[in-house]
């Protein structure tokens, strides 16, 4: 099992003692053209969890292939993962072919940010596309807003994805006091511990779908947090917003994860994967 | 500079000033830093911790003015000694000190970094706006403070021949860059993380949008 950073949660070259705590470090995503994001007011809290609308803020896969990358491989002892994001298929396959490289692990198709206009093409013909031309192990992260992620999951992987990142933000509001909405942008991405049980829910749905890898994410606060994601059938898990409250979340997350899963009777945490969805409840020994 | 770190600290005392609240925790291991820069405090039952700049550094203590405006200050001026919440800084980057004739201007809770400031420059002279009587009543924290209330502006009363450091809300950070061009102000903007993970508390600076944490808070004007 890693432990990693959900893409945009995370700036390892302005903390990377933070990144090098993870297994693998997921960059903020990387769109063909520079992005200056969306206008603040770009967060606000609320009684469960949080928005944003950062918008994809980023140099552009030009700068960040020829400057980024290179000062990540300086700060950056562990494996790079490349957050990949477009507005049309043609976007990520040039993008893909030009991250075909070494000090890349692995790619992360962004197919699901709530806070920019979406691809015309599916997830799938996006995956396809992509696969004819990556040399890394390409992940795509959908999503949770699907009558049927089983069966977009199932396309993916005949896409020929090596992975599934899930879940990334749900679409969120919040009105300020005068009824006006808190985000400039009107909506935004809702994360934080209100996103569990919308993430179990959809590992649970993805797991029964495929046999691949899966990267679950949302809402994960604690290593309980992170055993039920693995009992619900992720392989990996990743930390998103508990990071702005708590940069020490890696391996405080760690430490309660094997604590968690000996006292559910497991030797390690990777025991309990899918026991949730076997539907087969496993007593501790 | 000081090494940003985060502990679990105790409160020693949480006292009203005023509308506002002086929250002060035992300091740990933690520098207070230069003034100006800020700690992220836990507000407890919230999910996300709040942004406060520190207002003094007593021997062994951190304290902290708030105004509790919103669910997270609410909470965090309803701690009582004893209690135990995570602080993280100091972060970002303070007032400069090299200024040959400081003065110090405030508004509302935007005099939260001033006294430890006004120690730092062996006490400046200082104004300080309020929008009431009894907002004006934290001026206790600046002894000798010329203290003008609401019809009447800072910039009024502000002398033009000084170094200005100054804190407040935003119309008045502007209208001080009006007249004061080279001023040194200390913004503030709606923040998740405060170590330049999140990105949602950028600025417009030279046409570009920034991180305030990392930038900031305090940016000179020209």
């Amino acid at each position: 099992m890693l432990l990693l950073n959900a893409s945009g949660c995370l700036d390892a070259l302005t903390a990377p003692a933070v990144a090098n705590a993870f297994d693998a470090f997921v960059t903020k995503t990387v769109t063909p053209e520079p992005r200056r994001g969306n206008a603040p007011v770009r967060i606000a809290e609320t009684d469960f969890g949080m928005l944003n609308a950062i918008g994809l803020a980023n140099p552009g896969r030009d700068v960040f292939i020829a400057e980024i990358l290179p000062r990540l491989a300086r700060v950056i002892s562990v494996p790079i993962w490349v957050s990949v994001g477009g507005f049309g298929v043609r976007d990520y396959v040039e993008t893909c072919e030009q991250l075909a490289r070494d000090d890349v692990a692995c790619i992360e198709l962004n197919l699901s940010c709530p806070n920019v206009d979406e691809a015309p093409e599916s997830a799938a013909e996006i995956v396809a596309a992509c696969r004819k031309v990556a040399t890394n192990p390409l992940y795509a992260k959908v999503s949770p807003h699907s009558w049927d992620l089983g069966e977009t999951v199932r396309a993916i992987e005949a896409a020929g994805a090596d992975g599934v990142s899930l879940v990334n933000t749900l679409r969120g509001a919040a009105l300020d006091a005068a009824l006006r909405p808190k985000l400039s942008r009107g909506v935004g991405g809702y994360s934080g511990p209100a996103l569990k049980p919308v993430a179990l829910a959809a590992v649970l749905a993805a797991r029964r779908a495929t046999d691949l890898p899966i990267v679950g994410m949302g809402g994960v606060c604690t290593g309980r947090d992170a055993l039920e994601l693995i009992a619900c059938g992720a392989t990996h898990v990743a930390l998103g917003t508990i990071l702005f409250a708590d940069p020490d979340a890696p391996a405080r997350v760690r430490e309660e994860l094997n604590v968690e899963a000996a006292r559910a009777g497991f030797a390690q945490p990777e025991d309990a994967a899918g026991v949730a969805a076997d539907g087969v409840a496993r007593v501790a020994n | 500079m000081s090494r940003p770190r985060r502990e679990r600290l105790r409160v020693t005392a949480a006292e009203a000033v005023g509308p506002y609240t002086l929250v002060r925790v035992d300091r740990g291991g933690l520098e207070p830093g230069n003034p100006g820069q800020f700690f992220m405090l836990e507000a407890p039952g919230r999910v996300l911790p709040r942004p406060m700049s520190l207002c003094f550094a007593p021997r062994g203590e951190l304290a902290f003015l708030l105004d509790p405006i919103g669910p997270g200050t609410t909470a965090l001026a309803a701690l009582e000694p004893g209690d135990l919440i995570h602080v993280f800084g100091p972060l970002g980057n303070g007032f400069r000190l090299d200024v040959p004739r400081p003065l110090l201007v405030g508004g509302g809770i935007g005099l939260a970094p001033l006294p430890y400031l006004a120690e730092a420059l062996e006490r400046p002279p200082v104004v300080l706006g309020f929008r009431s009587e009894h907002h004006a009543e934290a001026a206790v924290l600046l002894p000798g403070a010329e203290v003008v209330i609401d019809p009447t502006l800072v910039t009024e009363v502000m002398p033009l021949d000084r170094d200005v450091l100054a804190c407040g809300p935003e119309p008045m950070l502007e209208a001080i860059r009006a007249i004061a061009p080279d001023a040194q102000l200390a913004w503030e903007a709606p923040m998740a993380c405060g170590y330049g993970a999140c990105y949602g508390c950028v600025v417009e600076l030279d046409g570009d949008l920034k991180r305030l944490c990392v930038e900031g808070p305090v940016l000179c004007s020209s």
